[in-house]
């Protein structure tokens, strides 16, 4: 999403997100011709009631309509044609946050498309129905090539998988029967081997149905703050009806009498229609962003619910650390030269293939500048293997290992060897700092250790005090012993961690956390996530997890990013903070539209209360024209910044509501007073008014 | 000036010793630890049939509030109708008309004391002190009663109750308004006020031949509870412009001080009682900030000359517009006065605001409008102002990205609904009834001007009602059927359209959770907040009487083609 305007918003994020919603941009020409039919299609009073601001706006165009039929004038038809644009406007709003979501539903939906399955019968054999008549249960054969005809396990087989039609991610991920890798998707492709599927979720109900539904807000509901502001802003609605309407007999006792059209205008100018417009497309356009970012909101609640977490549980690994532990450091022992050490341990490293084996010559070249010395083709490479617990190279009469400390140490012994005096020590220290140490042996010679260590994602430390300044705690999740949790969590600068983390434990701090009162976000793929997820505010399930942990969160992220966690909660916060800034704005805008109006509404009445025209607009009806046509122009205006959300970047409360008061507050109060100048100007050029 | 400086000095360290004493002593009081008036208290109970130990839920504390409210209505009424039957009637007075009685029972009961008469023509001893005096002093123990209950509900969690309606009312009466106003009502008594049950003074002037009926009363205990409970309802028609009520420039100061103390001292047991002091200073900064600012603008307003006078030829006017005043207080400390009594639900004056300059008249009536939080009636101010602040609450803590929380209590549905219905019912009211009034003839009738001046007569008087102040503008005849009728149901929604959400409201708070504050917690105790509150306060009660106040003191002083 170029245009999105966010900065990146993980610099951790080891995967770039791949989004099928990434080619569409934020005004898509297709989606604007849906949105312009759209907005008129909403003209329908059972859409508009749903909304009570635009509602009245709506009724107004009727009245000022009887009004312009019955005395026609160009005023009244201007005031009506743009009180009728009002309501298109805001009608265009949503539409065009739903276009978005409608046109990656209906992407989907042609991936969808009927397949025929092969499935299992009794007896063994095979037979060919249609997907739509697969039942929970059934067995189903896919070999390469097929499309997988609905969601389901993997009962056995194991197979490589394109899910680049739910993910966007064209690499290929392998599932296979049993354990935490064998939930497949109904539209997915298999890519090579053969698997057979027991179907878990019927025609209707499968993850891609419900991903059409939730992208295209079928069955959107409100969210419980966007209640309580609606209804806020019904209550500024009703509260401009008798401030309206008792102008009526105000201006008769005064001797004069006051326009109906002015008084329609009047009250529309009032009310909160910029927020009224836009507040679905708020709401719309957050889910939408989630969408983007390849996180699958199940309810509008739970995308509400992230920007009031105070609690992050991440995962260690993937999220705080790179997936491995990775070389951070030689220590020669018994006299030997380091240099001579990282000569040594690459060497031993240069047919591992294990990602810690490439990180020691990764480390070795990097640090000691040691060329590819490798006696290639000539030595004999000695495997890893879990009884000898060591790898490493023979060639000539050299022998070099490295591996576990105690299983090199015997062997060097084995071979006649003395143990260094310093070597168990600097073993002991490593282990003791919660990192891992591989002893590097030539022979009966030990040459020293290698240091493994869980490597902290570059920023992430930055990342989380970023967050701990927006109130937001971080807490590590490790399977890891209370030791090397605590190193890694200083070094991460996490708030708190859980060591040696069971799904109990997870459990209890989930609860122990929400009994005082705190919202609480994790992720989890694994079917013994389940019940944590289930239990945390905003349970985020990795696409890869099973079945069961997708069912149990509120969201799914289609990437399978740990990361993604902050994200989550920022695109919650932007949802509020838009909210919040238009109402504002809103309100704010009422100021100058009063000294636009009232001194036009009584000119004839009271010629003294030109004196409050600050704006000295032209002429009673162009500044009431021009206080219509900004109230409707800002709607648009204002769009964009409703389908891509108000910026929140980690700090404190303080700071951030600073700047929205200042932007929107102290902007809403002036911004009109320049728009309806500007707006008057060119209406006086026309001569018309 | 420096006089007036050194008033305002005064009144500022008085003030502020009101706020942490008084403040602490209300803590004291509603947390049930002084017990000195035990001796009187529980015997009430008794005879009430009440468990002092016994907490209500909001709705059984909404219930006893209405019933009780309604036997005070009924009693007062029942008095009034049967004046000439009961004692202490010197003067012979007949009994007070149906409409009349009824605009004033509700007046009183709803701590409004809006005087569609004058009182000592009207009502006998036995009405002013059995009647009236009693209200006075119920009505302010009520509205504090209302105001704890919402502290209350913001201060407990997971709770039912918000306390007990009756305890609260006989705590405020005895422990409370009863003593402070006993000593002041020595004070004014010593400085002057009359005090005596022994019927008018007949004065002879053998001189010139004229005899005088010089109506006397108890009138000096009635002055202290009149202001200390932001009552405002006097003895006299002419208020504390009369020497018998407010005799001196020290009552004058005093009035004022008992005006403001409790309504002031109630933002500190707010903050003790949620645990924040702090809290309690912002509610308070927000308060002072305004009624500084109005005071300046409204003295400043009133040390302009007089525009009618200045037409007439007197245009040098050193002292200002002394059109109305009191020698004795003259021009700024009237405008003191002025304020103070209309941004608490007061309504006494010691000056007629009807001869007020446009734009001081303006400063008295806006506010009114900005719904008397500043600092508001007694406990009315307090609950009202939190009612704002959860609206501010709303809007700011959205644009910080979380669920607004006010005091760790979520704001959701309910409480937006509940505070928003709060803080709009009283100017939908007001201006629904004023564009009756100005539309039927039996309301044009009543405004003595005409033009923009006799509107703002219309407007005051409604305004002044539905926010339970009480003072007159003067100029409109208001003891017709029509102002009796519309100005008791005016009286009745500004009381009990607030009140009743504000006590749903403390039941929602109490039975809520706490979320702790965190960094990323909108804050409610700093300078930010303050100006949110503010924006709040000004702003909707500007956008709903923009277009009225336009049409009355502004286009009165566009007119004079200046604005002072």
């Amino acid at each position: 999403m170029g245009t999105s305007g966010l900065a990146p918003v993980a610099p951790t994020t080891d995967h770039g997100t791949k989004s099928m919603a990434k080619a569409r941009g934020l005004f898509d020409p297709a989606i604007l011709r849906q949105a312009l039919l759209g907005s008129v299609l909403k003209l329908d009073p059972r859409v508009q009631i749903r909304n009570p601001v635009m509602f009245v706006v709506l009724v107004g165009t009727v009245v000022t309509l009887l009004e312009a039929s019955f005395r026609p004038s160009v005023f009244s038809w201007s005031i009506t044609f743009w009180l009728f644009l009002t309501v298109i406007f805001a009608n265009f709003a949503e539409a065009v946050a739903e276009g978005r979501g409608k046109a990656q539903a209906d992407t989907l939906r042609r991936m969808r498309s009927d397949t025929q399955a092969r499935r299992l019968t009794q007896s063994g054999t095979e037979e060919s129905v249609v997907s739509a008549d697969l039942r929970q249960g059934d067995l189903v054969v896919c070999e390469a090539g097929d499309i997988i005809p609905s969601d389901g396990e993997i009962a056995e087989g194991i197979a490589s998988v394109d899910e680049s039609a739910i993910t966007g991610e064209s690499a290929p991920v392998i599932r296979e029967s049993g354990g935490d890798r064998s939930a497949v998707t109904g539209g997915t492709k298999v890519l090579s081997d053969r698997i057979v599927i027991q179907i878990t979720a019927e025609r209707g109900n499968t993850f891609m149905d419900r991903m059409i539904s939730l992208v295209e807000g079928a069955n959107r509901q409100k969210t419980p703050n966007e209640i309580a502001l609606t209804i806020l802003l019904a209550a500024l609605t009703v509260v401009f009806l008798p401030v309206v309407v008792s102008l009526d007999p105000f201006a008769n006792y005064a001797g004069g009498s006051v326009s109906v059209v002015i008084l329609v205008a009047l009250l529309v100018c009032l009310i909160p229609t910029t927020i009224g417009a836009l507040l679905s497309a708020i709401g719309i356009a957050g889910m939408d962003r989630m969408v983007q970012r390849n996180v699958l909101a199940m309810s509008g609640r739970a995308v509400e619910a992230a920007g009031d977490v105070q609690t992050l549980l991440l995962d260690k690994t993937g999220t705080i650390t790179l997936g491995n532990r990775m070389a951070s450091a030689f220590i020669p022992v018994g006299g030997h030269r380091d240099r001579d050490l990282a000569q040594t341990a690459l060497l031993s490293s240069l047919a591992d293939e294990t990602p810690e084996g490439r990180s020691i010559v990764a480390f070795a070249r990097d640090r000691f500048e040691i060329s590819d010395t490798a006696p290639a083709g000539q030595g004999n490479f000695v495997p890893f293997s879990a009884t000898t617990r060591m790898s490493g190279i023979d060639f000539g009469d050299r022998r070099i290992r490295k591996g576990a400390a105690e299983a090199v140490m015997r062997w060097a012994e084995e071979l006649g060897g003395t143990l260094p005096s310093e070597l168990r020590q600097v073993v002991d220290r490593i282990a003791a700092a919660g990192s891992t140490p591989l002893v590097v042996a030539d022979g009966p010679d030990l040459l020293g250790v290698i240091e493994l260590k869980d490597v902290v994602k570059p920023g992430i430390a930055e990342r989380f005090a970023e967050l701990r300044r927006a109130g937001i705690r971080t807490v590590m999740i490790t399977g890891d012993n209370p030791l090397t949790a605590a190193a890694i969590a200083r070094e991460a600068g996490v708030d708190d961690f859980l060591a040696e983390a069971t799904p109990e434990t997870k459990m209890a701090l989930i609860r122990e956390e929400q009994a005082g009162g705190k919202l609480v976000a994790m992720t989890g793929d694994g079917t013994n996530d389940a019940p944590a997820l289930a239990q945390a505010d905003v349970g985020v399930a990795m696409n890869t997890g099973t079945t069961a942990a997708k069912e149990a969160g509120n969201m799914v992220d289609l990437d399978s990013n740990p990361t993604k966690l902050i994200e989550v909660v920022e695109v919650g916060k932007q949802l509020l903070i838009t909210r919040g800034a238009l109402t504002t704005f809103s309100i704010a805008n009422d100021v100058a539209k009063y000294f636009a109006i009232i001194p036009a509404l009584f000119a004839a009445t009271y010629p003294q209360l030109e004196a409050l025209n600050v704006m000295r607009l032209h002429s009673p009806q162009s500044a009431v024209l021009s206080a219509v046509i900004f109230n409707a122009l800002v709607i648009v205006a204002l769009i964009p910044l409703a389908l891509r959300g108000v910026r929140w970047r980690p700090s404190g409360a303080a700071s951030v509501l600073r700047r929205n008061v200042l932007v929107y507050g102290l902007g809403g109060i002036i911004t009109p007073f320049l728009g309806i100048k500007l707006i008057d100007l060119l209406l006086t050029a026309t001569h018309l008014y | 000036m420096g006089h007036f400086l050194i008033t305002c000095l005064v009144l500022v360290v008085v003030l502020g010793l009101a706020w942490r004493f008084l403040g602490e002593y209300l803590v004291a009081v509603y947390s049930g630890r002084a017990k000195w008036f035990a001796f009187a208290e529980l015997p009430i109970y008794r005879v009430l049939g009440v468990s002092d130990g016994e907490e209500q839920s909001w709705q059984r504390y909404s219930v006893s509030l209405i019933i009780f409210s309604g036997v005070s209505i009924l009693a007062t009424y029942l008095i009034l109708r049967l004046q000439p039957g009961l004692p202490f009637n010197p003067q012979h007075l007949a009994a007070v008309s149906p409409a009349l009685s009824w605009n004033t029972a509700v007046s009183f009961v709803t701590n409004t004391n809006w005087q569609n008469y004058a009182g000592e023509t009207t009502m006998s001893y036995f009405s002013q002190m059995v009647a009236l005096q009693v209200q006075q002093f119920i009505s302010a123990a009520v509205g504090i009663a209302v105001a704890i209950a919402l502290i209350r509900g913001f201060a407990r969690h997971g709770e039912q109750t918000i306390g007990n309606f009756w305890v609260d009312t006989v705590r405020g009466s005895l422990y409370v308004l009863l003593p402070i106003a006993f000593l002041a009502g020595l004070i004014f008594v010593a400085q002057g006020a009359v005090q005596t049950l022994s019927g008018p003074a007949l004065v002879r002037d053998s001189l010139n031949g004229v005899t005088q009926l010089i109506p006397l009363g108890p009138v000096g205990f009635m002055e202290a509870i009149k202001q200390l409970g932001t009552n405002g309802g006097g003895f006299y028609n002419t208020n504390s412009a009369v020497p018998f009520e407010n005799p001196t420039a020290l009552t004058d100061f005093l009035s004022i001080a008992l005006v403001l103390a409790i309504p002031v001292a109630l933002t500190y047991t707010f903050g003790k009682m949620v645990g924040s002091v702090r809290q309690g200073i912002a509610l308070l900064a927000a308060m002072v900030v305004i009624f500084g600012i109005w005071t300046s603008f409204t003295a400043f307003a009133e040390a302009q000359p007089n525009p009618a006078v200045a037409a007439a030829g007197l245009t040098h006017q050193p002292t200002g517009n002394m059109e109305g005043k009191e020698v004795r207080f003259g021009s700024l400390n009237s405008a003191l006065f002025g304020v103070a009594s209309t941004q608490t639900s007061t309504g006494s004056a010691d000056s007629a605001y009807d001869s007020f300059n446009p734009m001081g008249g303006f400063g008295l009536l806006t506010g009114m409008m900005l719904g008397e939080v500043t600092p508001g009636g007694a406990g009315s101010g307090l609950y009202t102002i939190l009612l704002d602040a959860i609206v501010a609450v709303f809007i700011g803590g959205l644009m910080i990205g979380r669920t607004p929380e006010y005091l760790g209590k979520k704001i959701q549905a309910t409480e937006v609904k509940l505070a928003s219905l709060g803080v709009l019912i009283m100017p939908i009211t007001v201006l629904v009834l004023a564009g009756i009034a100005t539309a039927l003839p039996v309301g044009r009738a009543g405004a003595f001007n005409s033009g923009p001046h006799g509107f703002t007569e219309i407007l005051y008087a409604l305004t002044s009602q539905g926010n339970n102040n009480g003072s007159a503008f003067g100029g409109l005849n208001g003891n017709t059927v029509f102002y009796n009728v519309v100005g008791g149901i005016d009286m009745l929604i500004g009381r009990f359209g607030i009140m009743l959400p504000v006590l749903a409201l403390a039941g929602a708070l109490a039975a809520k959770q706490v979320v702790p504050a965190s960094a990323g917690t909108f804050r409610t105790d700093n300078q930010m907040f303050v100006v949110l509150l503010l924006g709040v306060i000004v702003i909707v009660g500007g956008l709903t009487f923009f277009p009225a106040v336009s049409l009355g003191p502004l286009v009165e002083q566009l007119s004079h083609g200046r604005f002072f």
